[in-house]
């Protein structure tokens, strides 16, 4: 079941484990072909909220929309069909590590399409290539770096051609030229395949160079400060730790 | 006016108040001020201080010879206790290292809301809360069996989603990599089944009644019972490490995003192969334990080979063996079932693995024996 279109709204939500409530009142709205950065201080909710948008928990309140249609409200085989639009870039890269680079790369499009073995087999390479890891193929996730984990990782979210891309921390750990590449090879995904991409991160210089738009989750008072594009929050946001935030606390520099 | 203080014990350090004129008063540090000679605690001379009230302390650090965390901890605390008491201590006299790091300790002030108090949980909230907790877990395990139902059932129609190499890994890994630890094991089961019942039977001349003992024990009991145990410890626990990890790692949820069903991927495998390969294993303690029989019925008894062999085909029958394989394949499945509860139960830290593969062990063991005494009521009222 394709999207409608790559848009999605949160609406009214409430984030809780139990009693214990991460964060609430969430209402964001993120355009089709967008560029989404989830951004707040260690320990707010970012990677729950994530968790939350590909339907992995269900919200406490409210609803998440996926082109105008509300993913709790349909039945679970629809919701399995939803989430087939998604890519997902976990964290650590999330490789299975049993199976091979190529094998972790090939079990979505084993799973649905109907291609023949050496069809598969092309796609893989292709996917590899497009993330700069040709020719790692037969590599077991162990035996590749980190950063390659993590290539590999957007290789297979990317295997389906997903219309909705999902980020999370994709710079963590890297080195800052491998980080940068990984901006730019996001950016030119977002160009060639048109996708939604919403990525978790507290990495000023990559909330910068890549978000169209932005929010900013609060640990303190438990819910979203201020919502727009980073630049224009740098200097107009109504709130003075959003500001403070995206200056890396350094002091607002005066107007003359 | 600065007083010249005392001089302390050369080394020691040394404290000593002196009115400075105009309300204030100056605090003279003197000697080694370092962890070496001990923490002094600055109580009494927040004492002194507020009896005296000053409107100005300030502190004279000329005499003072090496200092470390002790000194800084002390200005610290003293400067906390001035503030709270509106007392007004001047910290400009520091050394400057020293100065910097008061400053830095007392920058961010305690957050008033962060520490926690350890809460005396009484007697009876604790029996209750413990029995929520068995009860949650009684649910999980349920709710883990339904699955687990659906799961065979996907298999069976052919719509399971699971790697056939997986599976003829993890048959290797807890069929034939088993091989040698069951080996020892059913062996020296086996070898004191047939001591004890040396020892008993010899008395009474029967000693060729071993052979009974041994063959009807290891069939019925002992080869399905210890082959379950070795398992549990060995690929239960394993099986619980591996998916607690995954679980980590994120790479259960990304098959769950995926919609592979982690139950099929990962559990199928795991639970086939137990199920599969424990009657095999039974079947094989069973023989490797009447050797063992044999050996002692040889050694100490002198009865022949033919003649154990012949008394131990007599003794024992196809029910017995049916019996036993039939419960290895039940106490496979316990034990799969245990590892990969475990490991999906874990959550995402290092200690949870542990946890998990811990728990596996004991929920395998424990439900082995249980499920042994159900078995032995039910076959006493069947008759077999």
């Amino acid at each position: 079941m394709p999207l409608k279109d790559n848009s999605i709204e949160i609406r009214d939500v409430d984030m809780a484990f139990g009693s214990f409530v991460v964060q609430r009142n969430l209402n964001i709205k993120i355009g089709a072909g967008e560029i989404f950065v989830i951004m707040g201080d260690s320990g707010c909710g970012k990677s729950t909220l994530l968790r939350h948008m590909i339907g992995l928990i269900r919200p406490a309140r409210g609803d998440i929309f996926y082109g105008g249609v509300g993913f709790w409200g349909l039945e679970e085989e629809e919701q399995l069909a939803t989430t087939r639009n998604f890519g997902i870039l976990f964290q650590s890269g999330a490789l299975w590590s049993s199976m091979t680079i190529a094998e972790n790369v090939a079990l979505p499009l084993q799973q649905y399409t109907k291609l023949t073995p050496a069809e598969v087999a092309e796609i893989v390479t292709l996917k590899l290539a497009l993330v700069g890891l040709r020719g790692f193929e037969d590599y077991y996730p162990s035996e590749i770096s980190g950063g390659m984990c993590k290539r590999a990782g957007l290789a297979r979210a990317i295997s389906l051609n997903p219309s909705i891309l999902f980020f999370d921390e994709p710079s963590a750990g890297l080195d800052p030229l491998s980080a940068r590449r990984l901006d730019e090879l996001i950016l030119e995904l977002r160009a060639s395949m048109g996708c939604t991409i919403v990525v978790v991160t507290h990495e000023l210089a990559s909330i910068f160079t890549i978000a169209d738009s932005s929010v900013f989750l609060d640990a303190d008072t438990r819910t979203m400060l201020d919502m727009g594009p980073p630049k224009t929050l740098l200097t107009q946001s109504k709130s003075d730790k959003v500001r403070e935030f995206l200056r890396r606390g350094e002091p607002e520099p005066k107007v003359a | 006016m600065v007083q010249q203080s005392n001089e302390p014990a050369a080394g020691a350090f040394g404290l000593d108040i002196s009115d400075s004129g105009a309300g204030a008063v100056t605090l003279s540090l003197s000697g080694d001020w370092t962890l070496q000679r001990g923490m002094p605690q600055s109580d009494t001379i927040v004492e002194q201080l507020k009896q005296r009230q000053p409107n100005r302390i300030a502190i004279d650090t000329g005499g003072i010879g090496r200092w470390d965390d002790a000194l800084v901890n002390y200005l610290m605390r003293l400067k906390e206790a001035c503030d709270s008491q509106g007392l007004n201590l001047d910290t400009s006299g520091l050394p400057d290292g020293a100065h910097r790091l008061v400053d830095l300790a007392l920058a961010v002030p305690e957050r008033a809301d962060a520490s926690r108090t350890v809460e005396r949980v009484p007697f009876f909230e604790s029996v209750g809360k413990n029995f929520l907790a068995q009860m949650k877990d009684a649910r999980e395990v349920i709710t883990f069996l339904g699955d687990a139902t659906l799961m065979f059932g996907r298999f069976f129609t052919g719509r399971a989603i699971y790697q056939r190499r997986d599976l003829w890994l993890m048959i290797q890994e807890c069929g034939v990599d088993a091989l040698p630890i069951v080996t020892i094991i059913s062996l020296l089961v086996g070898m004191i089944l047939g001591f004890v019942g040396a020892v008993q039977l010899e008395q009474f001349g029967a000693g060729i009644y071993v052979a009974d003992l041994v063959g009807i024990a290891m069939l019925r009991e002992m080869g399905g019972i210890m082959t379950g145990i070795v398992l549990a410890g060995r690929t239960g626990a394993a099986f619980a490490a591996q998916i607690g990890t995954m679980q980590g790692n994120e790479e259960v949820d990304s098959l769950v995003t995926l919609g592979v069903p982690p139950m099929d991927f990962l559990v199928l495998p795991r639970m086939l192969a137990l199920m599969l390969m424990m009657p095999l294993l039974t079947i094989y303690a069973d023989a490797v334990g009447i050797i063992g029989g044999w050996l002692v019925g040889a050694s100490v008894l002198d009865i022949s080979t033919i003649a154990y062999f012949e008394r131990t085909r007599e003794a024992v029958d196809l029910a017995d063996f049916f019996l036993g394989v039939g419960k290895g394949a039940v106490f496979g499945a316990v034990v799969a079932i245990a590892g990969c509860l475990r490991g999906l139960q874990c959550g995402r830290s290092a200690a949870s693995v542990g946890i998990a593969a811990t728990s596996a062990v004991v929920t395998g063991i424990v439900y082995i024996i249980a499920l042994d005494g159900v078995f032995a009521v039910l076959t006493n009222i069947v008759g077999i």
